[in-house]
């Protein structure tokens, strides 16, 4: 592993150990995306020879790819880890969201009320996820250890300096703490990583043949979630996905990188961002800081 | 490869926004769309060159209200080494925006408007970076162009630095005046033909010169411990492993060790990373220890081998501070100070006084407020193991929780001879 890589891992590893001193009831927010795998495979590294002490939470928006369900049901069974399932239907459900409906609907902005009724409903006091910085401009401004208040809103004026190798984890009640152990990675290192540690990841990461169609410049999967309009016309062709979300806002590209080699020499020459992929994202300018106020992930 | 991690500092006006996005730009840290974005947004405002202040343009809150709010991250990749820019904005958050960002960097870069030179504001820069021992400086006196590239403008303000530099005791100062514009490119990743006078290093050749290991190595063998790994399963029933980063040294299988506070002593029996075993852990690692005794270790112990040398466990320390909330400082109240792992109970005996940072003078004060550095004598309810900043970066330092609100209310670094 080469010397920036091992940093990485050290300090991600080091802020993981500090959730666990500091934190009374931790768990880890795994989406099945490789940053949560790589996050996942860094926790069970922080506390080896003892298992994971903190459950994975899937907040499932119930548009998930099927690849996605699969891996995470193998994971957990693999490392013995107890799972927590957020059901976004079941908010539906209940009445306590409203479905999106027109033809760029997505269940991505009513995730959030799914993820803050499970964090209270289980009184988690904090939650490591695997944003990185590099990600976003709202993430860019990201803290490592990020106080949410009692609304789960993250509150960009009010956040707190962290010096040093200092965490400051000390929390009122009600409130909980968003932690970031792989802030400083960047999508290659990510890459890089999970070929050094040798990561499995699912399949929709690799180059494979699909059914897609063209909107706004990017090529959404074809699926009953998505409604076409009559010139958005399905072709087949090699795909891959550089982020796994919500089927229904999730871009994939033109590849033919069928191993990992292939998808790190891909993604070096790369020419469009990871979030570019990512509709959700270009809703507005701000769409991202937006949905973080609210408590999104 | 190795990595970098740099804190830049430079106000507004003096073109820092154009200088990251410059290197976003040079080094393809910049993606298709997102340039895309930039060109598009440059036209909208009519200009006819990209105007890549606006890579790092901030949240919408921000540019609501037209300030710089936080310390931004961005990353750089070059084929031998990887950089973390930390970016602290201007304005009345300065201080304690620039003392976070130097905090975690090994090296600063300073941003000057060659029209301007040295000015207050690049004294408070330089002092900060003093204040917090980064030893790597780049000064980059930006927007050349303005000035015809001209060498006796250089010449000037370079002499000004100089004389800034030599002002500080510390001779180990390594730093680099470099002549740029961001905006046209000049001097950023090649040597420009506008400044055929120049023959020193490009910016990003004076950022790969840098030494990453640039604080030298401890005698100290220190890790604090932040967890205790207990398995409670068959195969690990009375396993115990203090789990921590070595903060300095290097431990080894059976090396004797005296834990802190207790002061009592045993030696190392096992070392795993990971949960496999190894035969030694050296700074920067993190790592469990197996002790050969069964001893009372918990989160915020100190294990330390050898020689305490110039560790000292004690409740009564002087340090200087960087107040960084809202509400001054109480000498009434009951802080918290966070120390590695540590959390104890603190108290601020007296305000020594208050830096000038323009100056460095100290001042008579009896108040310390938001972004001001002072001296102060605290006391703590338990021992801190801990030294002085210059002695030791990490066992040095320490934060102040203000316990009402939880908020971090400072930042402490020991200073016995003041």
């Amino acid at each position: 592993m080469n010397l920036a890589l091992k940093q990485l891992e050290e300090e991600a590893i080091y802020i993981i150990r500090e959730v666990l001193g500091q934190s009374r009831n931790p768990c880890l927010l795994f989406s099945g995306g490789k940053d949560s795998i790589v996050l996942v495979h860094l926790a069970i590294k922080a506390c080896a020879p003892a298992k994971l002490p903190f459950p994975l939470v899937h907040i499932d928006t119930g548009h998930n790819f099927e690849e996605t369900l699969a891996f995470r049901d193998r994971l957990v069974n693999r490392i013995g880890a107890r799972l927590v399932i957020g059901s976004v239907q079941e908010d539906i459900d209940a009445g306590r969201v409203l479905e999106e409906i027109g033809p760029s609907a997505s269940r991505n902005t009513l995730q959030t009320t799914t993820l803050l009724r499970t964090i209270e409903e289980n009184k988690w006091d904090a939650c490591l996820g695997g944003a990185r910085r590099d990600e976003e401009k709202a993430r860019a401004k990201e803290r490592i250890f990020s106080v949410r208040d009692v609304f789960g809103g993250w509150n960009e004026k009010n956040q707190r300096p962290e010096l040093f190798e200092l965490l400051n984890g000390r929390i009122q009640h009600g409130e909980h703490l968003r932690v970031f152990p792989i802030s400083n990675w960047t999508e290659l290192d990510v890459w890089n990583y999970i070929r050094e540690e040798n990561l499995e990841l699912p399949s929709l990461y690799f180059a494979h043949k699909r059914w897609v169609f063209e909107r706004k410049g990017s090529l959404m999967p074809v699926s009953t979630l998505l409604e076409r309009s009559e010139h958005e016309q399905p072709i087949e062709t090699w795909v891959r996905f550089r982020t796994v979300g919500d089927m229904s806002c999730t871009a994939a590209v033109t590849s033919t990188a069928q191993d990992i080699d292939r998808v790190i020499e891909e993604i070096s020459g790369a020419t469009i961002s990871e979030r570019g992929a990512r509709l959700d994202d270009q809703r507005s300018e701000g769409a991202m800081e937006e949905r973080k106020k609210a408590g999104y992930f | 490869m190795d990595a970098l991690k740099i804190a830049t500092a430079g106000s507004v006006d003096d073109g820092k926004s154009t200088l990251i996005g410059r290197l976003l730009y040079e080094t393809k840290s910049l993606k298709l769309d997102q340039l895309e974005l930039l060109t598009k947004k440059s036209q909208q405002k009519g200009y006819d060159y990209i105007d890549f202040s606006l890579a790092t343009d901030g949240l919408l809150t921000e540019r609501a209200q037209g300030i710089t709010i936080d310390v931004s991250h961005l990353y750089l990749t070059t084929p031998k080494r990887r950089y973390v820019l930390a970016d602290a904005p201007g304005h009345q958050e300065y201080t304690r925006n620039m003392v976070t960002a130097a905090s975690n960097a090994q090296a600063a870069v300073v941003l000057l408007d060659a029209r301007k030179g040295v000015v207050e504001q690049t004294k408070r820069h330089f002092y900060i970076t003093q204040l917090l021992g980064l030893n790597h400086l780049i000064f980059a006196i930006n927007k050349m162009d303005l000035v015809d590239f001209n060498q006796e403008v250089y010449q000037k303000i370079a002499d000004e630095i100089q004389l800034l530099v030599n002002s500080e005791l510390r001779s180990v100062v390594q730093y680099h005046i470099i002549p740029i514009s961001a905006l046209h490119g000049a001097n950023i990743t090649h040597h420009s033909p506008s400044t055929p006078w120049y023959d020193g290093p490009s910016f990003m050749e004076a950022l790969s010169r840098i030494p990453s290991e640039i604080y030298a190595p401890s005698e100290l063998n220190v890790l604090q411990v932040q967890w205790v790994i207990r398995p409670k399963t068959e195969a690990h029933h009375d396993y115990r492993g203090f789990a921590g980063k070595v903060q300095s040294g290097i431990f080894k299988k059976g090396m004797p060790i005296t834990i802190f506070p207790s002061k009592l002593k045993t030696t190392v029996l096992k070392i795993e990373r990971y949960g496999q075993e190894v035969d030694s852990v050296q700074q920067g690692e993190n790592a469990s220890l197996i002790l050969a005794d069964q001893v009372n270790v918990d989160r915020g112990s100190t294990l330390i081998s050898d020689a305490l040398g110039t560790v000292r466990c004690e409740q009564s320390w002087k340090a200087r501070i960087c107040w960084l909330q809202n509400t001054p400082l109480n000498t009434q109240s009951v802080y918290l100070l966070q120390h590695g792992p540590q959390v104890v109970k603190c108290k601020i005996l007296h305000i020594r006084s208050k830096t000038n940072i323009e100056t460095g003078v100290e001042e008579q004060t009896n108040s310390i407020e938001l972004n001001d550095i002072g001296i102060i004598e605290f006391m703590t309810d338990q021992p801190i193991t801990a030294t002085d900043f210059k002695t030791h970066r990490h066992l040095g330092s320490w934060i102040l929780i203000d316990p009402q609100t939880n908020n971090t209310a400072a930042v402490g670094m020991n200073q016995s001879e003041i």
